[in-house]
């Protein structure tokens, strides 16, 4: 079978460069698309199920690390394998050293042939190293040991650039401004149920309120107790305590309910590890 | 506190001797009387000034109470020192006040002159203290700032994708890396000695701005397009260098580069009532597309202050929603006469 790639590159001159060099060090590959930004690569992606994909971190519209978290969860793991994920950078220090740690490979622009082909053969080994993958349970345990990685990359990248030192003491009040901008509510952190991240605004929810700040999710998430609240999506971090029911859809996909609240709660794949029945 | 007393006592001392040279008698006697007058005196002004200022900059009290505090520590130097030197040698209380006139003058004058001078003294030592250590503090800030224009100038991201591209654009199209090379080689040239020079002409800064751009425009493709716009009369007005460059870079960086479609930057300069209007005019997000990060808020800081540095209240910079979505950052300053 061909090995197939997509690239996803914001800046036309890199995307072409990446793939010459890649058409020099891997012939057999086959580039299935260039995308140049987040929300088309994760697109194309599920559209071509390509099993190597080579992202850039900073796209205009989703970041390369939100078209991971998206894919994780899109990805159709029945039909494809996880695909082998690397890291397209110019300089992100603290997201390169993320990878290092994870052991998810990156390359660093501008790409250098030699580095190139030591990744071009470590993708050749896991590829190689996952065609006997028959029965369903070694499928599955492959499946959850991509997602742990993938976990662990997308939280230790996207915390290491937003904030590099969290606060010593865990945030008590929020000051949240009300619909007219006018009055500020003091929050205290108890009563919020949960978090969601909503286009430029972060809605923080009680049981009988809705409030809006504009501090980012990957901000407030250092100064939350991490066993007071759980992130169970890219755009979601509740209240563990309050968590009533998780549930499973025919399709897969989990969502959650609060006790006080109504609504379905979405849980991402990266997050379900959490729900595992004991 | 304590080294103004020693020094104190070592002032006493000299004047002690001084007055068993100039009006004989005991050297020993002076020295009680004079270690008595100065230390009162000093316990008096420097317990008296801690409990005005608290702990100032400058441990002075300010207008008449500092003064007040040295009258008054004159005053009560000279009676209780006066009285412990009376009950050492012997001679009766307030006997110093009967002793022949002259004789009470020439003490008090002593006294007073003594103790002014010593306050003056340690006043003026601790206020070139205090201003020491305000420049210090100043030309940290300017080194810490001009560092940080430095960092924001010479981002690593930007430095390393366009040496990502020029990589790409020698094997590809040679004639037009040496024009990318020659633009990064003026950008860096800029951006290392423009932290320096005062001002240049307008020109100038819109060729600076050229350069950044092709730079940009090589690595966003047709993602950005851009207009420059100077009259030709305006060429020579003198401008602080690089003040332009971070309004264009927060177009690029909040406006554009978030847009997935990109969009326009255009940057015009022109005359009116006798000031020069200069807009950065983006169609990008807008200012509501992204909460406000550190780095826009820092550039647009350093617009204004480089201008208020400048032009003091003349000049203005302000943001606004641009005509077609995108942000509009407008700034004006005076025309030289």
């Amino acid at each position: 079978m061909t090995p197939t790639a997509l690239i996803a590159e914001d800046e036309p001159l890199l995307a072409q460069a990446l793939k010459a060099e890649l058409a020099a060090a891997w012939p057999e590959l086959q580039v299935v698309a260039i995308a140049g930004d987040g929300r088309s690569a994760v697109r194309e992606a599920l559209r071509l199920l390509p099993q190597v994909l080579f992202f850039d971190i900073r796209m205009p519209g989703l970041d390369g690390l939100g078209a991971v978290a998206e894919l994780a969860d899109c990805w159709p793991a029945d039909q494809a394998p996880m695909p082998q994920l690397v890291f397209v950078t110019a300089y992100d220090e603290y997201a390169a050293r993320a990878f290092e740690a994870q052991a998810i490979d990156y390359v660093l622009k501008p790409v250098q042939p030699q580095r190139l082909r030591k990744t071009v053969a470590r993708l050749q080994q896991a590829l190689a190293a996952r065609q006997p993958a028959a029965t369903p349970a070694v499928a599955d345990e492959a499946l959850e040991r991509t997602l742990a990685q993938w976990r662990q990359v997308l939280s230790a990248a996207g915390a290491g650039a937003e904030a590099v030192a969290p606060p010593a003491t865990p945030l008590r009040m929020i000051a949240a401004s009300d619909a007219g901008g006018s009055t500020v509510r003091m929050v205290p952190i108890d009563e919020v149920l949960y978090f969601e991240a909503a286009d430029k605004y972060l809605r923080v929810l009680t049981a009988t309120h809705e409030y809006l700040i504009r501090t980012p999710l990957k901000q407030l998430l250092p100064q939350l107790d991490a066993d007071t609240f759980w992130q169970v999506h890219r755009a979601v971090v509740v209240r563990s305590a309050a968590i009533e029911s998780v549930h499973r859809d025919e399709a897969g996909k989990m969502h959650l309910m609060l006790r006080g609240r109504a609504e379905k709660i979405p849980v991402s794949r990266l997050y379900a590890h959490l729900f595992r029945a004991m | 506190m304590l080294r103004h007393g020693l020094i104190t006592a070592v002032f006493c001392c000299l004047i002690a001797t001084a007055l068993t040279i100039t009006e004989g008698g005991g050297w020993a006697a002076h020295l009680v009387y004079s270690l008595s007058i100065g230390t009162v005196s000093w316990l008096f002004i420097d317990c008296g000034r801690l409990l005005l200022t608290g702990h100032h900059e400058i441990h002075w009290p300010g207008g008449p109470w500092g003064l007040l505090l040295v009258v008054a520590g004159v005053f009560v130097g000279f009676f209780v020192g006066n009285l412990i030197g009376d009950a050492w040698v012997g001679a009766p209380a307030f006997d110093f006040l009967d002793i022949r006139g002259h004789k009470l003058a020439t003490a008090a004058v002593i006294t007073i002159v003594a103790t002014v001078c010593m306050c003056f003294f340690f006043y003026s030592l601790g206020k070139s203290k205090h201003m020491q250590s305000q420049i210090e503090v100043a030309q940290r800030n300017a080194t810490e700032a001009r560092l940080k224009l430095l960092e924001t100038q010479l981002e690593p991201h930007m430095l390393f994708n366009t040496l990502a591209n020029l990589r790409v654009l020698i094997t590809v199209d040679p004639a037009r890396a040496v024009a990318m090379l020659d633009r990064l080689n003026s950008y860096l040239r800029m951006t290392l000695s423009g932290s320096r020079a005062l001002s240049h002409p307008l020109s100038a800064e819109f060729e600076r701005l050229a350069d950044y751009l092709e730079l940009m425009s090589v690595r966003m493709g047709e993602r950005l397009r851009y207009t420059l716009d100077l009259p030709e009369a305006l060429r020579d007005v003198p401008v602080p260098p690089l003040l332009l460059q971070p309004l264009v870079e927060n177009s690029i960086r909040h406006g554009l580069e978030p847009k997935v479609e990109g969009g326009e930057i255009t940057v015009r300069a022109r005359q009116e009532a006798g000031q020069l209007v200069i807009e950065v005019i983006d169609t990008g997000v807008g200012l509501d597309g992204a909460p406000p990060s550190e780095g826009s808020s820092f550039g647009l800081e350093q617009v204004r202050e480089r201008l208020a540095t400048v032009y003091g209240a003349q000049g203005a910079l302000r943001l606004a929603p641009g005509g077609t979505g995108g942000t509009c950052a407008t700034l004006n300053f005076p025309l030289p006469v």
